[in-house]
């Protein structure tokens, strides 16, 4: 390994905000207040000094976050910045008069404040390391177990043997689909064309989900050394990592990740000195769902509209530029270093038989706890709402939960009990999807949120293909009828086959669950959509239906 | 905002963007980018620049005018005409929708007088819907340029706009 000076473990993390309005409210004189704090009680070596920009709309800025207490005070004036050190740092008291309100917690913020102790079954693989260390910090990363990884695989393991351990490790692809990560690697392997590619497929657009994001901005040093893994796995030598462009945060992380992994010979030529060269192109998107799905993410790469490919052939055989590609996603990719370092038995722990391992989940909605959590596959959504989410807000009723993003089923609160792993879910018949959890109470109107489903996919779809683009633009009109008080009963037959149509033959993965929301509705809730037909009422008061004239 | 851009500007633009990201099929949408941020769109005269910089003649790839518009009209961070001073993006995906922001939304319609997609008469404002920013746990949510709010209400918009020159 390239000569680096680790000096002795960082002791404290200091953030202090320095969005608009933080830097409005002196947020610059703050930190500068902290720089010469902590060097006149001689704590440089053990206090990380840094920014954070991501903490959402607030009264009580400038912030200033302590981990790894993950205390947040705000809001903080030069003046505190004494008090601070000398209690928090010096004698590691949290000065609870100066604490922030976390009412209203960003999701940065939100997922880290629940790090110490009071979310108990959280387990954390990959994001182990997201908000406990410098993300810019290839130092901090390699004092975390950085790396470890990658040089076990280049001095210990043969290409087939790091296939073979992943393979048998379970892991299965977090982007949705679930496929088999180390079956998709070694078809790779197999398919002949030389070069090979892998790309990270980190253009995570899905609503409602950003565990990618905060894998990126929190580790991004975990996605490089995971890459470079699977590049030494299936012999390529290129890679990309194409970014949705709505991610500044993480594009800069994640460049400065690449810079500082090839200036320390662990990315470009010779890595570890060996004979095995790697390298990583950033490509940043420029909007568009459809991105997502790794063929059209493939075109786009390319230089072109981001429209999917027919399939077969699929990646592993014909991708990029024709040529054999691994697509993955970045919090499978994140899961590769921990399964190398530790080995599969390790891994096997975690989670269910069939499903093994963590998944990461986005709350959202209305529970009063926001944000991000690593839990292991096979909880149930009663668990993570009433433990992660604290419960429903204002002690509303469940009615709802849409699991995956828009693309996800619909799962009503009777079937709260199922286990989500990738098996219990499918017999269900439901999908876990991205992760996203989007929790609905009472006062949610199903019509209102199909509408705002097809919506989406009506603005997304591609075009390219005829049941898709027709299929999202009419269905999205039925329901806008419904919604009005104006639709027919025979409106549903319509939505239920322009459905089946879309799923059947829609070219991607876009049309074929764009009616699947709008399917699990008319299953779960039909009574109440026919309400909005039959009797001119929107149950939960939420749509514009026509009032019916007295008679 | 002029419509007028000098070809000089975009010459050297182009030419910045390309030092940057190579000359290569895989360089026309991060080239675009650059072409977007400076000038806030993409000006048509820039299309004809970056097709004669651009060329792979191994790969046998002939870039057409025609081909990089269609790229550029396909992304929606891209624009094809100018847009206001300022401009607005609003995230109208199920999880915000959930939180309230189909009154945000609204709200913001009636404060600007404008539709989504249009700009207003002084070109101060443009108000564009966007697919999720990926910040979910705040939402509703919007981006007034590069600046993000969390939590808006609709009580909140009039203020969030006033801070805007």
């Amino acid at each position: 390994m390239a000569e680096t000076n680790f000096r002795k473990a960082i002791r404290w993390m200091v953030l202090v905000s320095n969005d608009q309005a933080s830097l409005e409210h002196g947020a610059e004189d703050v930190f500068r207040k902290f720089q010469e704090e902590i060097e006149a009680c001689g704590l440089s070596e053990e206090v990380s000094l840094t920014t954070i920009s991501d903490v959402g709309s607030r009264e009580d800025l400038p912030l200033v976050i302590v981990y790894p207490d993950a205390a947040v005070y705000g809001p903080v004036i030069p003046e505190d910045v004494h008090l601070l050190v000398e209690e928090h740092l010096v004698k590691g008291k949290i000065v609870s008069r100066l604490l922030a309100m976390m009412h209203e917690p960003s999701p940065d913020v939100a997922w880290l404040h629940s790090r110490q102790g009071s979310l108990p079954a959280q387990k954390r693989i990959v994001l182990e390391r997201a908000g406990m260390i410098d993300p810019e910090s290839l130092e901090d990363y390699v004092l975390n177990d950085g790396y470890l990884a990658l040089g076990k695989a280049l001095t210990q393991m043969k290409p087939a043997e790091v296939i073979a351990e992943v393979d048998k490790s379970g892991l299965q692809g977090r982007g949705g689909a679930g496929f088999p990560t180390g079956r998709k690697w070694s078809f790779v392997v197999s398919a002949p064309g030389d070069p090979k590619y892998i790309i990270c497929n980190a253009d995570e657009s899905e609503p409602g989900t950003f565990k990618d994001r905060l894998i990126l901005e929190g580790d991004p040093f975990s996605i490089i050394e995971a890459m470079t893994i699977a590049g030494y796995a299936v012999g390529a030598r290129e890679s990309y990592i194409y970014i949705r462009g709505e991610y500044p945060l993480a594009y800069q992380r994640l460049e400065n990740a690449i810079q500082q992994a090839e200036a320390h010979g662990l990315l470009g030529d010779h890595i570890f000195g060996r004979n095995f060269n790697f390298h990583i192109h950033l490509h940043a998107g420029a909007g568009a769902y459809i991105c997502g799905e790794e063929t059209a993410l493939i075109e786009s790469i390319e230089g072109k509209r981001g429209m999917p490919r027919a399939r077969p052939p699929y990646p592993p055989t014909f991708g990029l530029f024709g040529k054999p590609t691994v697509v993955n996603n970045v919090e499978t990719l994140a899961n590769v270093p921990p399964i190398i370092r530790n080995g599969a038995d390790w891994y096997h722990q975690f989670g269910s038989p069939k499903s093994v391992g963590t998944k990461v989940y986005t709350i959202l909605g209305n529970v009063n706890f926001t944000g991000l959590i690593e839990v292991p596959m096979g909880i149930t959504l009663r668990e993570i709402i009433d433990i992660y989410g604290k419960g429903m807000k204002n002690g509303a009723k469940l009615k709802l939960v849409q699991t995956g993003g828009s693309s996800g089923s619909i799962v009503p609160a009777s079937m709260q009990d199922t286990p989500m792993d990738f098996e219990s879910f499918r017999r269900a018949g439901a999908s876990l999807g991205s992760g996203a959890l989007l929790v609905c109470d009472e006062h949610t109107c199903v019509v209102d949120l199909a509408k705002v489903l097809m919506q989406f996919f009506r603005f997304e779809s591609c075009g390219k293909c005829t049941p898709c683009r027709i299929g999202t633009q009419r269905s999205y009109e039925i329901i806008c009828r419904i919604s009005e008080g104006k639709g027919l009963l025979s409106d549903l037959d319509m939505l239920q086959r322009l459905g089946e149509y879309m799923t059947e033959v829609s070219n991607c993965g876009l049309g074929q669950t764009a009616s699947t929301a709008t399917r699990d509705i008319l299953k779960h809730f039909r009574e109440e959509v026919e309400a909005h037909i039959v009797a001119h009422i929107c149950p939960a008061g939420v749509c514009p239906v026509a009032e019916l004239s007295p008679a | 905002m002029s419509a007028e851009v000098d070809q000089l500007d975009i010459a050297s633009v182009v030419d910045k963007a390309i030092g940057e990201h190579g000359a290569t099929r895989d360089a026309v949408v991060p080239i675009l980018s650059e072409v977007n941020r400076a000038f806030g769109y993409i000006p048509a005269q820039a299309l004809p620049e970056i097709r004669r910089r651009i060329h792979e003649p191994e790969e046998g790839v002939f870039l057409a005018d025609s081909h990089l518009f269609s790229v550029a009209s396909f992304y929606q961070m891209f624009s094809l005409r100018p847009l206001g001073r300022h401009v607005i993006r609003f995230c109208e995906d199920a999880p915000c929708h959930v939180m309230g922001g189909r009154l945000v939304i609204q709200t913001l319609q009636d404060e600007l007088g404008i539709k989504p997609g249009e700009t207003t008469a002084d070109e101060k404002w443009s108000l564009i819907m966007t697919s999720c920013l990926g910040i979910c746990g705040v939402g509703p949510v919007f981006i007034v340029d590069d600046d993000v709010y969390g939590n808006v209400t609709p009580e909140n918009v009039h203020d969030i706009l006033a801070r805007y020159q």
